[in-house]
């Protein structure tokens, strides 16, 4: 199933006009506050009517402004997780997880027990939600909109109000539904450690405009999107391989530019895992290093330059089919005749990797 | 008890509980309309329809009665369309009693129920309908069940307040023992005649009991219904 978005609408000032695809998997809708993140997913949910606009899901619309088209929220099934989980509070946890299931053509009353599982929920089900921690709020309401057997899941930014232990509870459920069920998520955030875990596919949206859409690997590691990223936050994600668990607490993994040694990670052999790298912690050499504390040296090609105004310089580096961002001085690229083509060193130290910014594959 | 009372005053006191009864449980789903309409939506008229409704709180209640009496007696034109199609009438009888305490009452089960639907957070309903559920399932599997306690101390004040009504109902049906007499008005009887102070005083007893028994009925339930849905 794949969810197309096409929209414009304006009020006051401000315009929006995003167009994209979200396919199966989580694509991450990515943006500063007031960039329409949230204007795009209500209209998806039916709470808002844009101006113009089509919204389909695998070719059935939901809303075609041009044939006057626009079915109610509660004819849309599209899942809606909550910033703000809204349970109902005078239904217990049982009750809200089965509320949308009453709504749900060819709903089957198994599926709770087993969405309760994989959301451990099973203990707080004859609980009330004023009981509930935030977190606990939250699981229950990713549940209740599974559940309704929806079409596609929608989540606003649903770890924005958590504090970071609860948001590192939820992430590896996050992690597992999008591998589980064959939904497209749509996921807004501003955070990009979240949307570096989570997604698949990103959609940058700056100012009511979409300005970059893809597969997340690409757009995170795309120079010109830096600006809307952040600069501090820029880096690109790799996919790594669990191949042994040494004795002396690292575990090394295999990635496509070669061997790199991390503190140890929970998983079994063979388990796959998402890397975030950030720019700011790669360093470039032109001959392999020797004597140096830096346990990883992964070998890569310079594939693109991106000079800014300021003294720095984002390299984008090719290893294999993946890509990995590195930012060095401009005086470096000088000093070091760093251009397209040129095979390098990426020193990476094996604790800079944050444990938040390790997830499961995709 | 049942001996402390004679029979006339025990009609009276029957009486009102049956015209309080009544009042409140018809008027009850006008007053959930009502409550809805003002609280949630915005149509041409709106401050009119809450002027209207709050009109018999302000109104001298000899007012309302006389403007009950012009509208549904017998020559009212309500009042004989009533009598020409259904063969009802209102004036002078025990139901138009009802209706004048139903009027009285109906600011005040109105200004209960909107207060809690106006205390609903709107994204609760938001929520219910992303879920699944049309407009009329969102009011019966979230609203409703939320406004509850409003509901019940709507109806409970709006009974209390039937029970004293007195002014337009002596207006609209007059002062008939074992028709029209409620317990106010044989109150104000006793009261008129000599030596009347006794069984007037017995009276006061009767409507402060149930005065008070009514008050802390709307505060157990209310209090019972609201932890049940506060979520705790």
């Amino acid at each position: 199933m794949t969810l197309s978005v096409s929209l414009h609408h304006r009020f006051g000032t401000f315009t929006l006009d995003a167009t994209f695809d979200a396919p199966p998997g989580v694509t991450a809708l990515f943006g500063r506050s007031g960039s329409g993140k949230s204007t795009v997913v209500n209209a998806v949910a039916g709470l808002l009517h844009p101006d113009r606009g089509r919204i389909s899901i695998d070719g059935t619309a939901l809303l075609d402004t041009e044939t006057r088209l626009n079915l109610p929220p509660h004819k849309r099934r599209m899942g809606y997780v909550f910033q703000d989980a809204r349970l109902f509070p005078h239904l217990t946890v049982q009750q809200n997880l089965a509320y949308g299931q009453w709504f749900a053509p060819n709903s089957r009353t198994t599926d709770l027990p087993r969405i309760a599982d994989l959301l451990g929920l099973g203990p707080l089900l004859p609980r009330r939600p004023g009981t509930l921690s935030g977190g606990e709020k939250q699981r229950v309401a990713i549940g209740r909109a599974i559940l309704s057997n929806p079409r596609c899941l929608l989540m606003d930014e649903p770890l924005a109000a958590l504090d970071e232990p609860r948001k590192a509870e939820i992430l590896p459920y996050l992690e597992r539904l999008r591998d589980e069920l064959a939904l497209p998520i749509l996921y807004v955030s501003h955070s990009v450690a979240e949307v570096a875990r989570l997604a698949t596919t990103l959609v940058l949206l700056d100012a009511g405009r979409v300005v970059a859409a893809g597969p997340a690997a690409e757009v995170m590691a795309d120079p010109a999107m830096v600006p809307v990223m952040g600069l501090r936050e820029a880096g690109a994600v790799i996919s790594a391989r669990l191949v042994d668990h040494e004795t002396d607490g690292l575990s090394r993994l295999e990635t496509q530019g070669g061997p790199i040694w991390l503190p140890h990670l929970p998983g079994q052999t063979g388990a796959s895992f998402r890397l975030r790298i950030l720019a700011q912690d790669v360093m470039l050499a032109t001959s392999r290093p020797r004597d140096i504390s830096a346990l990883n040296v992964l070998q890569a090609t310079i594939d693109d330059l991106h000079l800014g105004d300021g003294p720095g310089a984002l390299i984008r580096l090719r290893m294999g089919e993946e890509i990995l961002l590195a930012r060095v001085t401009r005086r470096s690229v000088q000093g070091l005749n760093l251009s397209p083509g040129v095979p390098v060193f990426a020193i990476l130290k094996a604790v800079s990797v944050a444990q938040e910014s390790i997830g499961g594959a995709a | 008890m049942f001996d402390a009372l004679s029979p006339d005053e025990w009609r009276a006191v029957t009486l009102s509980l049956r015209v309080s009864l009544w009042a409140s449980v018809l008027s009850l789903p006008f007053g959930l309309l009502t409550a809805y309409a003002l609280a949630r939506w915005n149509f041409w008229g709106r401050q009119v329809l809450n002027g209207l409704v709050h009109l018999p709180l302000i109104l001298p209640p000899v007012v309302t009665g006389y403007l009950l009496l012009l509208t549904f007696g017998r020559r009212g034109a309500v009042g004989q369309l009533l009598d020409q199609w259904f063969g009802v009438v209102l004036a002078f009888r025990w139901t138009g009693a009802v209706l004048a305490a139903a009027v009285m009452a109906f600011p005040l089960m109105v200004r209960a129920i909107r207060l809690a639907i106006e205390a609903v957070d709107p994204k609760l309903e938001q929520a219910a309908s992303t879920l699944g559920a049309s407009r009329f399932w969102v009011f019966v599997t979230v609203t409703l069940p939320l406004i509850l306690p409003g509901i019940l101390a709507g109806t409970i004040l709006a009974f209390a307040k039937a029970m004293g009504e007195f002014g337009a109902t002596i207006t609209f049906v007059s002062n008939i023992p074992g028709q029209t007499q409620t317990l106010p008005s044989a109150i104000y009887a006793f009261l008129q005649v000599p030596g009347g102070d006794g069984q007037a005083m017995r009276l006061v007893v009767v409507a402060i009991t149930v005065a008070m028994a009514a008050l802390f009925l709307s505060e157990w339930v209310a209090r019972a219904v609201a932890r049940r849905i506060s979520g705790q």
